[in-house]
């Protein structure tokens, strides 16, 4: 095995297929989970500020969203919105349905953190934000989101990475994804072996970075924030 | 400049405020003393809506309200024309000692900035941290926490600063500093509600001295005579067992 991974065949493929690999992690993980989460965090904060705010009827709905997205297995969500609903005239290429179906799964957990973190801000800093006349609207945006956003930036830089790992799940609905050009590899040179750790290792690549900018923007973050020495 | 009639509050069963009344002249500096669950903290919050009196009449800045009918916007025009000082400072976590101050001018007045950073700064060197605009609320000590607290609510130069036990989360040592901007507020003429445990406070600074306990104002006179022959028996007691904490 070790004299044939370095024989010329294999470590051809490995070298060759590297590259074929990578360009669809640029041109189509990296866009979908840069997308879909941006737009997740959008669905996030509003959905936790309806909530925090204690907003009757949306409340109620975001409950309910919160409960199907999570309560459903991403997978099953993808079929559902790529396989399904043509059914009833909906036809989405599979770019835009896995966006949409990213966005709103990871948007119902990322709401959870959020709302879990504004209400983790102390509660003085709302009466004081009325006593200096603010009103809520301003004290929720200039006082306590911000606040809230700093407490949930380490889980929410989970769910990134996280997701990264999770759009090899769009292969399902033919997105040209890492995992699907990897798929296709297999079947053309029959490495299954070396190359299913090959795209893996693309995968921890990715992941690799986005830790070490986790671990950037919170020193950014808490630089001014924390006592000296 | 404010008068309170027949404040009642309670939360649940347990009735807090049995009609409170109250009167604050221009000028005054009013301090109140009492025991722990006496009603004095909810009293000053109900004066500022951070809880809602259940009944009562505010009479404040020539106008009338019915505290079981008020409005957001009456709520919020009183608001602006005073001052709330905490115990536990609430200053905002995200933001600088200067950006503390200036953020109730800027984003609930609409002052322009260059003004508004220039009042801030004003009002932090007259609390003593002319060096500490930049500074963010952990990298300040509780003394200097509460004294930009202070600076924030005398910025807007309020008709009425609430005080609300101001020194009792500080160690003894950072008590003096903050009652001594109190009473440099006192000097100058300010008007000032003060819940306070330090009797010292009460009987040098403020000009009259409230006495609580189990929701009614039990004692009240000015300061020198409250101290010198306090009238009635549970006054007496009370000021018997805090005597010895005298600080001011």
């Amino acid at each position: 095995m070790l004299s044939e991974l370095f024989s010329g065949r294999l470590w051809g493929i490995l070298v060759d297929s590297f590259w074929k690999i990578l360009l669809p992690g640029l041109t189509m993980t990296i866009p979908l989970t840069v997308i879909a989460f941006s737009i997740a965090m959008v669905i996030a904060i509003v959905v936790a500020l309806v909530q925090f705010a204690n907003i009757r009827i949306l409340k109620q709905l975001a409950r309910f969203y919160i409960w199907i997205a999570r309560g459903t297995p991403l997978l099953v969500q993808l079929f559902v919105v790529f396989y399904g609903l043509p059914k009833i005239g909906l036809v989405l290429d599979p770019f835009p349905s896995a966006v949409i179906v990213f966005s709103l799964n990871e948007g119902a957990y990322s709401a959870e953190i959020i709302r879990a973190a504004l209400e983790s801000v102390p509660k003085g800093q709302l009466e004081a934000g009325y006593c200096v006349g603010m009103n809520y609207l301003q004290i929720i945006r200039r006082i306590i989101l911000p606040q809230a956003m700093r407490t949930a930036f380490p889980p929410l830089s989970n769910s990134l990475i996280a997701m990264v790992k999770d759009t090899s799940l769009a292969a399902n609905i033919t997105v040209t994804e890492m995992f699907m050009v990897t798929q296709r590899i297999v079947a053309r040179t029959y490495e299954p072996l070396a190359l299913y750790i090959e795209v893996g290792l693309v995968y921890l690549l990715f992941s690799t970075v986005l830790t070490k900018l986790q671990s950037f923007g919170e020193r950014k973050l808490n630089a001014h924030q924390k006592t000296e020495g | 400049m404010l008068e309170l009639h027949h404040i009642q509050k309670a939360f649940g069963d347990l009735r807090v405020l049995r009609d409170v009344n109250l009167k604050v002249d221009a000028g005054d500096v009013i301090a109140i003393l009492g025991p722990s669950g006496s009603g004095k903290t909810t009293l000053l919050r109900c004066l500022n809506f951070l809880e809602h009196a259940d009944q009562g009449e505010l009479l404040f800045d020539g106008k009338q309200y019915d505290l079981a009918h008020i409005s957001k916007k009456e709520i919020a025009a009183i608001r602006r024309k005073t001052g709330f000082v905490f115990q536990n400072y609430n200053l905002f976590l995200n933001k600088t000692a200067l950006e503390n101050v200036t953020e109730g001018l800027i984003v609930a007045r609409k002052m322009p900035k260059a003004e508004a950073i220039a009042a801030g700064k004003r009002a932090l060197d007259k609390v003593g941290l002319s060096d500490r605009y930049d500074y963010y609320p952990v990298q300040l000590s509780g003394g200097q926490q509460q004294r930009v607290a202070i600076a924030r609510a005398i910025v807007t130069d309020p008709e009425i600063i609430y005080f609300d036990e101001p020194t009792s989360a500080l160690d003894p040592e950072l008590t003096g500093e903050v009652l001594s901007v109190m009473r440099d507020l006192a000097n100058e003429g300010r008007t000032m509600l003060v819940v306070t445990h330090e009797t010292g406070f009460a009987r040098n600074v403020s000009n009259k001295v409230i006495f609580m306990e189990n929701g009614v104002i039990v004692e009240e006179g000015d300061s020198q005579s409250f101290f010198a022959n306090p009238k009635e028996a549970r006054t007496r007691q009370f000021l018997q067992l805090v005597s010895g904490e005298d600080t001011v």
